[in-house]
């Protein structure tokens, strides 16, 4: 059983979706627990691989039955091992966390919705297990599709419109990233990564290879919103519905910076990217670049949602710059933030759900008072604003903190300042959150009476306790994976870096 | 200048697929309607398509089907097989599932357009914006 886990984790969620969807049609209660089954399995699934690759090593398995580089592998190592452990489990803590969320937004078409999460997970599951360049492809625009599905069930003016100006970006980021392929399949008639990797070397001063290469970099980080290419991202997620901005916010700009580092570390070599190509200077300054505009650009934002989409372009940044640094404390620092910066963000955006859930808004506006309404939310909200700053124990410190020791080891001064620009930054962002969250009275702005001195202070008003325990535990997650930094480094993403990168 | 139309000649599908997907790439920006952008997006597939299409074809080679080794053992032992004499199947393969692709891609971005139709009563983006301004 346990050699089929690579298989069943595709598998269980694929063919749920299907069920799901029949479901939907029969009797809708049913569609919740199929997905919450499907993705635990998933979960399961992949906690078992990642314990296997921990102790055994490489996992490579063959689809069919069928050898590589003929049969689509695939190919579970240290790096994407912790990278579907990630995306299983914040899925599936999303989708539980979001049940109420979900049914009160949608309740006739909570049954599509249950199928296009589960599909989608199971396309973000496929890219990070494949080991094939064009099932890549594929699994990636099934991610894709779903998620434009997931998202223009939004906000009812402007969801659609920012989803459609998504979709023209991300066809063309993966097209690219097809295009890329392409050139890789001229040069070596080959698509399986390892098969690639191994023919490559001879050809690294090839114009062909360069070209392919960029083209795939340029595919990957437009579907990652890396600076210039982030213009898709922030209204895409603001105006999504909740239970898919939290989904969608935390794991599908993870994924793309995994493909990125799989591509420059197996299919290329950090040889190549690093040496044979004088490029990673370049790139650093972009992500120096992103970090600074991400972080100016949610400076000037006056709803919160969109002030955390802008956060997301300044996190992109720090993992490209890190990956791109060349040294192992950079390239450690960008793996470890894939895992913190999913969590964190989802923790973020499970709690500005809650809120939204009761005040029907993320307005700063709607935020006042709501540390007297809504005490445990706002608390795991301040735990998420302080792993993004980057406060211990939590967990974006000691990702944070690889990311500046790689800088100064480079020599990049430049990346250094971004980062603790960017810290700084948050700290007035989240502080100026707590500000009015803390202090300013309670409005209620939705009503007609603005007469402070004559209202009882506003009772507390939690959201449901489905919403809250696991908000909760995603935030004690933060506080646990920081404890944990050490060992989650020294057992898995030291074996994901390649011994010739010092 | 003669250099240069040798060079286009010898690769004109490349040129074919780089002007196609140039074009899409133009309906995008450029465009006003939002069908059109989205026709775009699908000229800008097919470009890539093209160019897949275009590699597995050979010059005076053959569908890939063996010649001569239906059913006679000796007969398919007797001839040898070059890779020449047959065009590479797998190109055309993947872009079937690329096809695929843009079909879901072209349907999921219709529909959003339908979305926005009903909505503001109109596809010019133009038009929309000033719309949601007003709000």
């Amino acid at each position: 059983m346990s050699q089929q886990y690579p298989a069943l984790l595709i598998v269980v969620p694929l063919l749920s979706a299907l069920v799901i969807s029949a479901a939907g049609w029969a009797n809708r209660r049913l569609c919740f627990p199929i997905a919450v089954a499907a993705l635990s399995v998933s979960a399961y699934c992949s906690i078992g691989l990642l314990r296997q690759v921990v102790d055994h090593g490489v996992i490579v398995y063959r689809l069919g039955g069928w050898p590589p580089p003929w049969g689509i592998a695939y190919y579970v190592d240290h790096l994407n091992g912790l990278v579907l452990a990630v995306v299983s489990i914040v899925a599936l803590v999303n989708l539980v966390a979001s049940k109420r969320s979900i049914e009160e937004e949608f309740s006739e078409k909570a049954g599509a919705f249950y199928t296009l999460y589960v599909l989608m997970v199971t396309g973000l599951l496929g890219i990070s297990a494949t080991g094939d360049a064009f099932n890549l492809y594929v699994l990636l625009e099934v991610a894709a599709l779903t998620g434009y599905g997931m998202l223009a069930m939004g906000h009812k003016d402007r969801a659609a419109l920012a989803t459609l100006n998504y979709l023209y970006m991300g066809t063309i980021g993966a097209c690219f990233y097809l295009l890329g392929v392409g050139y890789l399949y001229i040069v070596t008639g080959s698509l399986n990564m390892a098969d690639i990797a191994r023919l490559l070397p001879d050809l690294y001063q090839s114009k062909t290879v360069f070209a392919a290469f960029l083209i795939c970099m340029v595919g990957v980080w437009l579907k990652m919103a890396f600076f210039p290419l982030h213009a898709w991202l922030p209204n895409a997620y603001t105006y999504a519905p909740s239970a898919a901005s939290s989904l969608i916010a935390p794991l599908v700009t993870k994924v793309m910076i995994y493909v990125m580092i799989r591509l420059m570390l197996t299919v290329f070599t950090p040889a190549f990217a690093f040496e044979a190509i004088a490029v990673s200077e370049a790139v650093v300054w972009l992500a120096v670049l992103a970090i600074f505009i991400g972080a100016i650009m949610a400076l000037a934002e006056r709803n919160l949602k969109k002030m955390l989409t802008y956060i997301i372009i300044a996190e992109v940044g720090y993992m490209v710059g890190g990956a791109w640094l060349g040294n192992r404390a950079g390239m450690t620092g960008a793996i470890l933030h894939i895992a913190n910066d999913a969590i964190m963000t989802l923790c973020a955006f499970l709690a500005v759900g809650c809120m939204v859930y009761k005040t029907k808004g993320a307005d700063f506006e709607d935020l006042k008072g709501l540390f007297r309404k809504m005490p445990f939310t706002m608390g795991a909200f301040v735990l998420a604003a302080m792993s993004i700053i980057g406060v211990p124990p939590t967990c974006g410190f000691f990702s944070k903190w690889y990311l500046i020791t790689g800088a100064i080891q480079a020599g990049h001064y430049g990346f250094m300042v971004a980062l603790i620009f960017s810290s700084l930054v948050c700290v007035v962002l989240f502080f100026r959150i707590i500000e009015i969250g803390y202090y300013e009275p309670f409005a209620d702005h939705h009503g007609h009476g603005h007469d402070h001195h004559s209202e009882p202070p506003a009772p507390m008003d939690e959201a449901p306790l489905s919403m809250l325990v696991p908000l909760l535990i995603v935030a004690a997650g933060l506080v646990v994976v920081g404890l944990y930094t050490g060992d989650i480094v020294e057992h898995v993403v030291r074996f994901a870096i390649p011994k010739g990168l010092v | 200048m003669e250099d240069f139309i040798q060079a286009v000649v010898a690769k004109y599908n490349y040129w074919i697929y780089i002007t196609l997907m140039m074009i899409g790439l133009w309906a995008i920006i450029a465009k006003n309607n939002l069908v059109k952008k989205i026709i775009g997006v699908n000229i800008f597939q097919t470009a890539i398509i093209l160019f897949y299409v275009s590699i597995g074809a050979k010059r005076g080679a053959t569908i890939p089907i063996l010649e001569h080794a239906h059913g006679d053992a000796h007969g398919a032992a007797a001839h040898a097989f070059h890779a020449v004499d047959y065009m590479n199947p797998l190109p055309h393969v993947l872009m079937l599932t690329a096809i695929v692709v843009g079909v879901a891609t072209l349907g999921v971005a219709l529909a959003l357009a339908i979305k926005v139709y009903r909505r503001f009563g109109t596809l010019e983006e133009d038009e929309i914006l000033a719309k949601l301004r007003k709000k």
